[in-house]
């Protein structure tokens, strides 16, 4: 076995013999299961009043008044939600001094980075993918496209990928998860932020380079059913920019 | 198997290790022996090639810690002064992945494992989770977490602390089973462990080494004098004074109630002369033995004299080693 898979697959042992995994999942899909029906029976009550006011029943856009509102929604539970799953990756080796086999191991830091970055997406990807209960119990008794739910879905992907990785960083600088689940919080919620600063600042080319680094922009696109290259490597890079980070964090305290 | 030349290892502004050089034959225990804080962990790091040293070289199996060192920690099983061991684990669900991540063949893992759970006899505990092992059991695991891709080189940080004396004792008898089919270096604080499982020992002080030799030729190069332990049952209130009378008698320390040290000039066997002096002068002679210098008195003397080096007068409560 490759030693990326000997990680990865140490690593969603570890996810599922604590509570940790069970409990992340099981609060996201509350949270997903309560937000999907408040949408619909919003949706069903504007539809009503419809019918009151016009008399007739106009064709509805499920699509952007039930799902574009809870992927919406999703995207502010991810920020809070994903932290949770990779602030143990490597504060707990380091604090356990597990770290110290790893690094005596014939394996590269990239492998170790690899693995535990894949096995935090495995998990998000599972979860994601339980999330889909919702379009689907909708699906015999509404009409509406399964593509922008489908491109919707690769967006909350690679922005929970960008959280993960940002997660991950954030695990390989402390000893501590609390302190790893509060950077992480504070660097996604800032990235966050430079979405809505690039609106306050919309003419100018600072606010142009802010909207162009928050996800916010990138993955409105991919909500509404727009798969556009420049978003899509907006996300690859920047997955591949954080774990390039954690690679440099991991590497530089092997002097230390 | 292994060569250290001129190995300098600085964090920041303090240097832990300094001017290292030392070698260890294929199939020889080598101990490395120094308080805490003396650099063996430093040293014992850069060989595992997981810490870069800032000068010099380190090569293990014709590997370089420093270019090759996915080759060097391939060829070596180390074990941290703290075991890495997840807790959450069972004993045979950690060292499969350890076999893993020491890149054993699929096929080749339940032969491995099974040699090493029997080589270290934790057949009984394997269904168990780690957390719940005992200190023993656990610096076992540690060590078949060494062991399991049966690498030719061993580092074994301090493997005995915080174990119970029988508990030490098998440790030392693994190390003395695997010694010669493997090349081990072990590092230890406690004097006799070296005595006990090495043939050859490194003195390591304040990062520098301060003497290295099988441990006969390290008492006898530092031996400055003969010491004889003597025991009376009527001692003189002057009995001091009156040995020192005797030539070649150098000093006279009191060592309890009644048993006194004579310190005499190398090569000159006093014991004779001793006996009848003390028999002629009816104190009632009860013992008479000659001491040789321990490992502890070499260790000592060379870390007391470093010390009495950097700052005067610390070497006042030298030990009775120092002539």
């Amino acid at each position: 076995m490759s030693p990326v898979g000997a990680i990865l697959r140490k690593e969603l042992r570890a996810y599922f013999v604590s509570p940790t995994a069970y409990v992340v999942i099981s609060v996201f899909l509350l949270l997903m299961g309560l937000l999907s029906f408040l949408a619909v029976a919003n949706a069903s009550n504007r539809s009503l009043q419809m019918l009151r006011g016009q008399g007739n029943l106009p064709e509805l856009n499920l699509n952007e008044i039930i799902f574009r509102p809870v992927f919406y929604n999703m995207a502010v539970i991810l920020l809070l939600v994903v932290p949770i799953l990779t602030m143990r990756l490597f504060a707990e080796e380091k604090k356990l001094k597990t770290m110290e086999l790893l690094m005596t191991s014939p394996v590269t830091v990239t492998d170790i980075v690899t693995g535990k970055f894949f096995a935090a997406f495995t998990v998000f990807a599972g979860m994601l993918a339980l999330s889909a209960v919702g379009p689907l119990a909708l699906a015999p008794f509404a009409e509406f496209r399964w593509e922008p739910i489908l491109s919707a879905y690769l967006g909350t992907l690679l922005m929970g990928g960008l959280f993960l990785g940002a997660g991950l960083l954030a695990s390989s600088v402390t000893e501590n998860q609390i302190i790893a689940v509060i950077l992480s919080f504070g660097a996604l919620l800032v990235l966050w932020l430079f979405g809505w600063a690039g609106q306050v600042f919309a003419d100018s080319v600072v606010g142009k380079i802010l909207s162009y680094l928050s996800p916010l922009d990138h993955f409105e696109h991919l909500v509404k059913g727009l798969v556009e290259t420049s978003d899509l490597v907006y996300f690859l890079a920047g997955i591949v920019f954080s774990l390039f980070l954690t690679h440099r964090v991991v590497e530089s305290q092997r002097w230390r | 198997m292994i060569q250290v030349e001129h190995l300098t290892k600085q964090y920041g502004l303090k240097t832990a290790i300094e001017d290292v050089s030392f070698s260890v034959e294929k199939g020889e225990v080598l101990a490395f022996l120094g308080p805490n804080g003396a650099g063996k962990t430093t040293t014992m790091r850069i060989l595992t090639a997981s810490l870069p040293a800032t000068s010099g070289t380190a090569r293990v199996a014709g590997f370089d810690c420093f270019d090759q060192p996915r080759d060097v920690k391939r060829v070596i099983g180390y074990l941290p002064e703290i075991p890495p061991l997840y807790a959450d684990m069972t004993v045979t669900e950690y060292l499969i992945f350890v076999g893993r991540l020491k890149g054993i063949q699929p096929d080749r893992l339940p032969a491995a494992l099974d040699r090493t759970l029997e080589r270290l006899s934790l057949g009984d505990v394997r269904g168990r989770l780690i957390a719940n092992l005992s200190r023993g059991f656990k610096q076992r695991v540690g060590l078949a977490q060494a062991l399991i891709h049966d690498p030719p080189v061993l580092i074994l940080d301090e493997p005995t602390v915080g174990l119970d004396p029988k508990q030490i004792i098998e440790i030392r008898q693994l190390i003395k089973e695997l010694a010669g089919s493997h090349t081990i270096i072990l590092s230890t604080h406690i004097l006799p462990e070296a005595t006990a499982v090495a043939q050859r020992v490194v003195i390591i002080h304040e990062g520098r080494i301060v003497a290295e030799d099988s441990q006969d030729q390290l008492s006898a190069r530092l031996r400055r004098s003969d010491k004889v332990s003597l025991t009376l049952t009527q001692p003189p209130l002057d009995v001091s004074d009156r040995l020192l009378t005797l030539p070649g008698v150098l000093s006279v320390h009191q060592e309890g109630a009644a048993t006194f040290l004579v310190e005499t000039e190398l090569g000159h066997d006093l014991r004779e002369d001793l006996a009848r002096f003390a028999v002629q002068n009816e104190w009632g002679l009860l013992e008479l033995k000659l001491v040789s210098m321990t490992l502890e008195d070499v260790f000592l003397h060379l870390t007391q004299q470093e010390d009495g080096m950097d700052t005067a007068g610390v070497s006042a409560g030298a030990p009775e080693s120092q002539p």
